[in-house]
């Protein structure tokens, strides 16, 4: 069975708490960390970019799976924030990990689930025996325009799988997709911030998806909640994501690993992976998994994971968690420096 | 910086590739096709190496003005460091307070832009050096909990 | 080979030279240097100019015919060259310009160095002064001419106890200097206290530690020692010559706190002319920073390794010490035009051993040395000369 042979994650050493964010404003800090249920998010470094973060999470599955780049086949990464227009991440990637020049890549965008139709198009490359291992990565260095609400939560970060059919680690049993034309969330071609439709993003958009997609996917794979060990959907704040789940009948105890929003924000195309991952770092042969990604257009992919006996082989010891614990809180000052967000005037 | 001269050196700088003597059985960064301290024998006994990305800080600065193409950074450190094979390296040590960074310390590459050039222009990846485990040495002296009896 | 004599000097003022271009500032010192040889024009065989960056901060190559040019030697079709070496591209020029004529190729040359740093911004000519190191390996990958030598005062630091006291004293002194030569860019005291508590640059080096980025321009007129009596009744003789190289980056030097090359184009220089450190009643050295001014003293063989600087410190390179080191105010003080430093620095020397120096003469000046290196010090030239 075809599935995950490796993972790699990656979320940059700085972030801001929501309090801070919020004191910019004039705002009650305690107020949104609590209505959001986000209490700080990763900020990239001015060094830092969907390039390198893909780069380093890559890097980091390839290094678990002790795979050279000459097993890799196709890297597809799906992202909104890629830092070329025109000029693809995925190139960059390969010549990186030494994947070139033997290989197909390209560049996918589809809001916040680009990276998982990234897997479903390794995954069906790999069943169709086109390549043997293909590279699906789901990175965001996403922004939110100043003293918008997305501030509070747009964050960085992201992660790598390696698809196979060897030595895989946890198998994708089944797939699923729901899409619909749902405006609920853009950025137009050259506008540096993206515009949303406030609480239109909630129910006709994100739940609906989610929730329907959830169901199609159990329905598909003839599973209910309680088959499932860990589910992890897209997170754009720390609450949809519960409620989400809760819906689909899940506990805390199922959802609560895969969670990272309330300590890193939203990830964008990187927060199925980084939950993925973070469940992955802990999880034991034989685990189910369910993973639903949700990106704004709309549209949401699911996943029915089984996790194997080789995963026990696995080195898993540079973890989610130990990214998480290393980062390390900046000012509001510095956060406006490194995002681009003074106005440098036309010196240059 | 020109789009080839850039691109010619791609796999040196993110993937550390430098060269191998095999005369002298010594290590060089970036990649020479010539060994100064072997002389013409060492042509065609240099071999491409990828370096491992360990290494450790022989000395370094803290940078309060900025090169061209560094101000969001200020202040940063600047280092020369010690490659585990031998060939040192001039790079940024990122990701912590730059006044922590001290000769010896120990750094693992990692990988980042490097600069652009210009808003519209190609953007510059390679590699630089963050500091491993310093917290954990400090803390853990300091972490370790009071056993009651 | 033949002996080669200083006949004419000439200099501007070193500073923020707003009014002045390129080729004023060439031409200024060429017709200074020339008329204080007492030779014409039609006496001239060659130029020589000391320029290095002209390409980045002007977009104006050729520096050698644009001077030439407008120096009037143009009509004579001269051979003109220009030579660069970072900020030894001045010493070079007069080394150059040395060969040519002890190798009786030419009898008489004008060496000419050139400089004008504030035409572009202050990270502009940063950059440029950056440019002398590796500017892929090094300037590209952060580091500022400043961290570089950062690091190499951070590596004499630990291997010598070298403190923040005694780097502030070479500034002191070089001030003090710089307070007695109103060609200095910055004519008056600071105290070693303003020193330690100027603004940090890139630790341990402060403000006041670095050398400025300056305009100006310095010439003089070198001649066959056989014909010199000619035009100039009293000649200065240079009686050695040495050149050097290393590494273009720091970090491929074995020791950090040291510079090689300067040792190689000092012995290189002595041997010339049988003379060693001790013989030398004063010397200009390349003090584009405070630690530069130190580790030259070491690898000229003033002071052993690591005793430099508290000599400095106990005031035995200022006027009246044992050798009195950078009377113009070197390049901190008087200015650091990049290719017209090294042949300011001759100047001063030629004006100390002539005994011109007025009030920061050196008393009994009769051998007197220049230091001049460019980058971190990956090209050293040293010239040794003598009064009459």
């Amino acid at each position: 069975m075809n599935g995950i042979v490796s993972y790699g994650a990656y979320v940059p050493s700085h972030k801001i708490e929501t309090g801070e964010i919020a004191s910019v404003w004039g705002a009650d800090g305690s107020a949104w960390a609590k209505n959001l249920n986000v209490y700080s998010k990763s900020v990239p470094g001015p060094d830092e970019d969907v390039i390198t973060i893909s780069v380093e999470a890559t890097r980091q599955a390839m290094k678990r799976a002790n795979l050279n780049g000459d097993f890799i086949g196709a890297i597809y990464t799906g992202s909104e924030s890629h830092p070329y227009a025109v000029k693809p991440t995925s190139t960059i990637v390969a010549e990186a990990i030494g994947a070139t020049p033997n290989l197909t890549a390209a560049d996918f965008e589809f809001a916040c689930k680009a990276g998982t139709a990234a897997i479903q198009t390794c995954l069906g490359m790999v069943g169709d025996k086109q390549i043997d291992n293909g590279i699906a990565i789901g990175v965001d260095t996403s922004q939110g325009a100043p003293g918008d609400a997305l501030e509070y939560s747009a964050s960085a970060g992201g992660g790598a799988l390696i698809i196979g059919s060897k030595k895989v680690i946890a198998q994708i049993n089944h797939t699923t997709s729901y899409t619909t034309d749902t405006p609920d969330f853009w950025r137009r071609e050259g506008q540096k911030y993206p515009r949303h439709g406030g609480r239109f993003t909630g129910k006709p958009a994100f739940f609906k998806h989610v929730v329907s997609c959830g169901m199609m996917m159990m329905q598909k794979a003839g599973t209910e909640a309680k088959d499932y060990d860990y589910v992890v959907t897209h997170q754009p704040n720390g609450k949809f994501p519960i409620r989400a789940a809760k819906t689909l009948g899940f506990t805390n105890e199922q959802f609560e690993t895969g969670l990272l929003t309330p300590r890193i924000g939203n990830t964008y195309s990187g927060a199925v992976f980084l939950g993925l991952a973070a469940i992955l770092d802990i999880a034991k042969p034989g685990d189910r998994i369910l993973a639903v990604a949700y990106g704004s257009g709309a549209g949401s992919d699911a996943f029915d994971i089984t996790v194997t006996d080789e995963i026990a082989k696995m080195d898993r010891s540079e973890t989610v968690e130990n990214l998480i614990s290393r980062m390390k809180i900046i000012n509001y000052a510095t956060y406006a420096k490194y995002r681009g967000k003074l106005n440098m005037g036309a010196s240059k | 910086m020109s789009v080839p001269r850039f691109w010619r050196e791609l796999d040196t700088r993110y993937n550390l590739i430098g060269s191998y003597c095999k005369i002298t059985k010594t290590y060089h960064y970036p990649r020479r096709s010539f060994n100064p301290e072997a002389g013409r024998e060492s042509i065609g006994s240099m071999e491409d190496y990828q370096f491992k990305g360990s290494g450790e800080i022989v000395s370094s600065t803290v940078v309060h003005q900025a090169q061209t193409g560094y101000e969001m950074f200020g202040p940063y450190c600047m280092a020369i460091i010690e490659l585990d094979e031998g060939p040192r390296i001039t790079t940024q040590i990122v990701d912590c307070d730059p006044e922590i960074v001290k000769p010896g310390m120990k750094v693992k590459s990692v990988f980042r832009k490097l600069g652009e050039d210009s808003e519209s222009g190609i953007l510059h990846y390679g590699t630089k050096f963050i500091v491993i485990e310093y917290n954990e040495v400090e803390e853990s002296e300091e972490n370790i909990p009071d056993i009651e009896v | 080979m033949r002996e080669v004599s200083i006949i004419g000097i000439g200099i501007t003022k070193f500073g923020e030279l707003w009014e002045k271009s390129l080729r004023q500032l060439g031409l200024e010192t060429g017709l200074a240097a020339i008329s204080d040889a007492g030779i014409t024009s039609k006496d001239i065989d060659a130029l020589y100019i000391g320029n290095m960056a002209a390409g980045s901060t002007l977009q104006q190559e050729h520096v050698s015919a644009l001077m030439a040019d407008y120096c009037g030697l143009a009509s004579q079709n001269i051979p003109a060259t220009r030579v660069e070496a970072a900020s030894a591209s001045g010493g070079l020029a007069v080394r150059q310009a040395y060969m040519a004529i002890a190798g009786g190729f030419i009898d008489i040359a004008v060496v000419g160095g050139a400089e004008k740093m504030t035409d572009v911004s202050d990270s502009e000519s940063s950059y440029t002064v950056s440019m002398g190191s590796d500017e892929q390996w090094e300037s590209k990958a952060g580091a500022t001419f400043a961290s570089l030598h950062a690091m190499i005062a951070q590596s004499h630091m630990t291997e010598y106890g070298t403190t923040r006291e005694e780097l502030s004293a070479v500034s002191e002194k070089n001030h003090f200097h710089a307070s007695m030569n109103q060609m200095a860019q910055f004519p008056f005291q600071i105290s070693a206290e303003a020193v330690s508590n100027s603004g940090m640059v890139s630790s341990p080096l402060r403000m006041l530690d670095c050398a400025p980025n300056s305009d100006g321009a310095a010439a003089i007129v070198l001649c066959a020692t056989e014909k010199a009596k000619k035009y100039k009744k009293k000649s200065i003789k240079i009686i050695g010559s040495g050149q050097a190289s290393d590494t273009l980056s720091l970090h491929h030097r074995k020791y950090l706190n040291q510079m090689p090359a300067i040792k190689m184009a000092a012995r290189r220089a002595f041997k010339s002319c049988g003379k060693k450190a001790s013989d030398l009643d004063l010397i200009e050295i390349h003090d584009n920073f405070t630690i530069s001014e130190i580790i030259a003293l070491e690898e000229i063989g003033v002071f052993k390794r690591g005793k430099a600087a508290q000599n400095i410190l106990k005031g035995e390179t200022r006027l009246g010490g044992k050798i009195p080191i950078n009377t113009s105010g070197g390049l901190k003080a008087r200015g650091h035009a990049p290719g017209a430093t090294g042949i300011a620095q001759v100047v001063e020397v030629v004006q100390q051993l002539r005994g011109e120096a007025g009030e920061r003469q050196v008393k009994n000046a009769k051998i007197g040395m220049v230091e001049n290196h460019g980058g971190t010090a990956a090209t050293a030239v040293v010239h040794i000369l003598e009064g009459e």
